[in-house]
């Protein structure tokens, strides 16, 4: 790292100093500082809760600090909404997608600011093509005309990555952008990062992984519970030294699963395939198992794992639990027999964001729950306790609504609730999207726990070190085909990776 | 890099989105055609059958009759769909449209020379002032619109009825001139109707080719996010509300040409069937989908039933249970489209759309 690409020696161009914001009683920003250098990459790191996307909303202008001064180019900045924020040059890619289901993926980009033609009347035409070249500089290809509803997690994370480069914006803010994104999207967003700092650029770069933070980044800044902790550039840190300011403490062994003895075959997939998805898929799942669905975004994984569940149908095949067919088409059958599944899609799929955390924790559950048809609080509120302890929720009671956790703790709250129906077969995609180092091991311990216990565990994962750690069998899936089936000891980075680009069958 | 994920852009590469063949028309609007297409093909069925059983139903009275009568549910509905894109319903257009009516006859009364062209200006003044209070109150009272215009839909007939006092005007009280506009036809088109023709494309293309009547949408299609993208949601809903006022103070005026008898009473419960014409319309009552001509078409949809049952001679109790089960029907059927489509966007996304 250059000292000037290192940007201490210019002056910033984008800082806060002394930033507070509380939510009633949850001090959410407790006095946090941050600078902003031209031309260089920034990254913000914390446990989930640590109130990084608060810091993110309070840059764009969605909240209003309690207190504390930003400066922009040397002059004071105060927002008074999310335009402020646009108008003063700052681009915000939030955490959760911000669509709209109901337009167009190039309206969703340009609204607000679609290219005007005569009588100021929108040109639908140019507003597509400046799509389509957007899309071109990230590498995707996806209909500018189609509406955004229906579109995959990366996917709606690309239409916004688009959003946020059309502004051509003097500073980038990316709250966890490569969440839901697989490596190749990932580089591609990186370059484009890369091409706006050379051009005199701030960037500001939010993520839990950290191979991705020392990638990018020049400068990191560490928070905990609110609190500014450090900032310091990356050459003088290492992930441990993150981690542990993160933290306040040693977070020991990441990926402990333990061996087990497989016991009866509990899942049996039997040539599923639906027309123009997903293929011919057959594999099983013994008791006592973790199985990992590897392969690229948009190889059918998540399809596949709908399809069985119930949510979507399939055209052929059959689903088997423990010997017994399991009727296509019908999630509650596949619930009563059993299975469990955490949807890649936290907030359409997974969560009622207005319900209280206990609600949500317990609503695949209340069947089991209730006397005589009756909802008791009282055991609903003893079950919710005990998962989000469990997995270290951090809210301020267990009466609040989803909406106000932040997006890692949201993520804790889905898999609580179906770890709470206590499944034979739990079927789970992307387990530690937006989770933090800490929980992420807790959640690795709690699946090789469950598997322990004679669960069977079908994982889909995007992070290989989390698919080679975890699963006993890594079946790869490529253009909704199942190309590859690797036991623990021959999987690793190589073999997956080449079975994933389709170059397996080759080799 | 240590994720597997090489990215779902390479494999879309080999199945590229647009060929030559591809319709000019996006994908998202043609979804939106579907559903226009479909309350046409129903008209046309409707228009049909009761031709087939009784021949006069085409006549060109008949025909009059019918384009006269759903001239002010039309122009209401536009209005209608304005608010409801917005995640919004409006309940007081039926008392609005009464107050302007009886205001009109007031007007007449008291300055019998006032040419047409200024009493239709007080009416959608009129009426837009009513909107304006609506739209006060909404963004004031942090309440949902729908309780807000509930209590407006009784404070405008009160206000009606305070005025009107059991008293009633008459069609002898109002200038010719005024009358006529109420029953004058161009080439055989009624001028009422050809008013509404004008409202709805004036109301189509705002809402398709302006940048403000596209925030309509993102409003009520996700009110978080539009917020967050700096649209400033609460003047554009307050806005909407002024302008279905204003389209329910010309409706009122027009209503007071055609029927030149008034009352307080006059357009109470029209607010019902207003919102019936947008829901069948395609105008989805959580916002952010749908379209004036799709509501204009619903509007028009229950006014030909009504006719049609009286030529059928059917009772009108079973005009009640039609438009009820026309409102399912409509229901399910975007039930289904948005399954269908759902689950081809989907099945689409697997491999890049
Ligand atoms: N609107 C709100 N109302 C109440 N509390 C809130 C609200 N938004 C955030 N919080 C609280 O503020 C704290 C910080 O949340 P924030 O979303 O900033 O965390 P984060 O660092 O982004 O975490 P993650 O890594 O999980 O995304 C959390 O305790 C959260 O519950
Ligand atoms: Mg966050």
């Amino acid at each position: 790292m250059s000292p000037d690409t290192d940007g201490t020696q210019t002056s910033p161009l984008l800082v806060l100093d002394d930033i507070t914001k509380s939510f009633g009683a949850v001090a959410a920003l407790r006095g946090v500082h941050l600078a902003l250098h031209r031309g260089a990459a920034h990254a913000l790191v914390g446990e989930n809760g640590a109130g990084k996307s608060t810091l993110v909303k309070v840059l764009a202008g969605a909240h209003a600090p309690d207190s504390g001064r930003m400066t922009l180019d040397g002059q004071p900045l105060v927002l008074r909404g999310p335009a402020d924020a646009r108008a003063a040059g700052i681009a915000v890619i939030y955490q959760e997608p911000t669509l709209f289901p109901d337009l167009s993926v190039a309206e969703n980009i340009f609204m607000g600011r679609q290219p005007l033609r005569g009588a100021r009347r929108i040109d639908s035409r140019a507003m597509n093509r400046a799509t389509e070249r957007l899309f071109a500089r990230l590498g995707v290809r996806i209909d500018p005309t189609r509406p955004a509803r229906g579109l995959s997690i990366a996917d709606q994370q690309l239409v916004e990555i688009a959003k946020a480069l059309s502004f051509d914006a003097r500073v980038l803010v990316m709250d966890e952008p490569t969440a839901a994104l697989s490596g190749v999207e990932v580089e591609r967003l990186f370059g484009v990062a890369r091409s706006l700092c050379e051009r005199g650029a701030a960037v500001l770069f939010i993520s839990h992984r950290f191979d991705e933070v020392f990638d990018l980044c020049q400068r990191i800044t560490v928070m905990r519970d609110g609190a500014w902790v450090s900032s310091d550039p990356a050459a003088d840190l290492t992930v441990d030294e993150v981690v542990r300011r993160m933290v306040g403490r040693d977070v020991s062994s990441l990926y402990p699963k333990q061996d087990t003895t497989l016991r009866d075959t509990l899942l049996d997939v039997r040539g599923l395939s639906r027309a123009g998805v997903f293929s011919d898929v057959s594999f099983t799942v013994h008791g006592g198992e973790i199985v990992a669905l590897a392969g690229l975004v948009g190889a059918g994984r998540s399809e596949v794992a709908r399809a069985i569940f119930g949510v979507d149908r399939y055209d052929a095949g059959q689903v088997r639990v423990a010997g017994r067919v399991l009727r296509p088409g019908n999630p509650r059958k596949a619930i009563a027999a059993g299975m469990a599944l955490v949807p890649e899609d936290r907030r359409q799929q997974g969560l009622v964001m207005e319900l209280s955390v206990e609600r949500n924790a317990t609503l695949a559950r209340r069947r089991a729950l209730s006397r005589l048809g009756l909802l008791l609080g009282g055991a609903e509120r003893a079950e919710a306790r005990c998962w989000t302890r469990r997995l270290q929720v951090k809210t301020s009671r267990l009466a609040a609504p989803v909406a106000t956790l932040s997006g890692g703790n949201q993520q804790k709250v889905v898999l609580a609730k179906w770890l709470a129906t206590e499944p034979r077969i739990l079927i789970i995609d992307e387990p530690t999207r937006g989770i933090d180092v800490g929980t992420k091991a807790e959640v690795h311990r709690l699946l090789s726990e469950l598997a322990g216990a004679g669960l069977a565990i079908l994982m889909i994962s995007s992070e290989l070190p989390e698919v080679l750690g975890m699963a006993d069998r890594v079946l790869v899936m490529h253009e909704g085909r199942v190309v590859r089936e690797l036991p623990r000891a021959e999987a690793d980075e190589t073999s997956v990776m080449f079975a994933a680009t389709g170059q397996g069958a080759a080799a | 890099m240590s994720r597997t994920d090489t990215g779902a852009s390479e494999r879309v590469a080999d199945h590229p989105p647009s060929g030559p063949g591809r319709p000019r028309r996006g994908l998202t609007e043609r979804l939106l055609a579907v559903r226009e297409l479909s309350l046409l093909i129903a008209l046309a069925a409707l228009i049909l059958v009761t031709t087939m059983r009784n021949d006069r139903f085409l006549s060109a009275q008949s025909i009059k009759d019918l384009l006269l009568g759903c001239a002010i549910l039309v122009i209401l509905a536009v209005g209608q769909t304005l608010v409801i894109v917005t995640r919004n319903v409006d309940l007081s257009i039926g008392s609005i449209l009464g107050l302007v009516a009886f205001a009109t006859g007031e007007l007449f009364l008291a300055a019998p020379g006032t040419p047409w062209p200024v009493a239709l200006l007080v009416g959608v003044a009129l009426g837009g002032l009513c909107g304006v209070v609506n739209g006060g109150l909404i963004a004031v009272a942090k309440v949902p619109a729908l309780v807000i215009t509930l209590g407006t839909l009784y404070a405008f007939r009160g206000i009606d009825y305070y005025w009107a006092a059991g008293r009633q005007i008459n069609a002898a009280d109002m200038p010719r001139s005024f009358l006529r506009l109420g029953n004058q036809t161009v080439l055989g088109v009624p001028v009422l109707f050809l008013v509404a023709l004008v409202v709805v494309a004036a109301a189509g293309f705002y809402l398709r080719s302006y940048r403000s009547g596209r925030e309509l949408y993102a409003i009520g299609s996700e009110p978080a996010a539009a917020r967050l993208s700096g649209i400033p949601v609460g003047r554009r809903v307050f806005a909407v509300f002024a302008a279905n006022g204003a389209l329910a103070g010309l409706a009122g005026v027009l209503y007071a040409a055609r029927f030149g008898t008034l009352d307080a009473a006059a357009g109470a419960g029209l607010e019902l069937q207003v919102v019936a014409a947008a829901v069948v319309g395609g105008v989805a009552i959580f916002g952010g989908s749908g379209s004036v001509y799709g509501a204009a078409l619903g509007a028009v949809l229950l006014t030909t039933i009504g006719s049609s049952l009286a030529v059928l001679r059917i009772d009108p109790f079973w005009q009640q249970a039609v438009v009820g089960a026309l409102i399912l029907a409509a229901i399910g059927l975007d039930r289904l489209l948005a399954l269908r489509t759902a689950a081809r966007l989907r099945g689409g996304s697997a491999h890049g759309a």
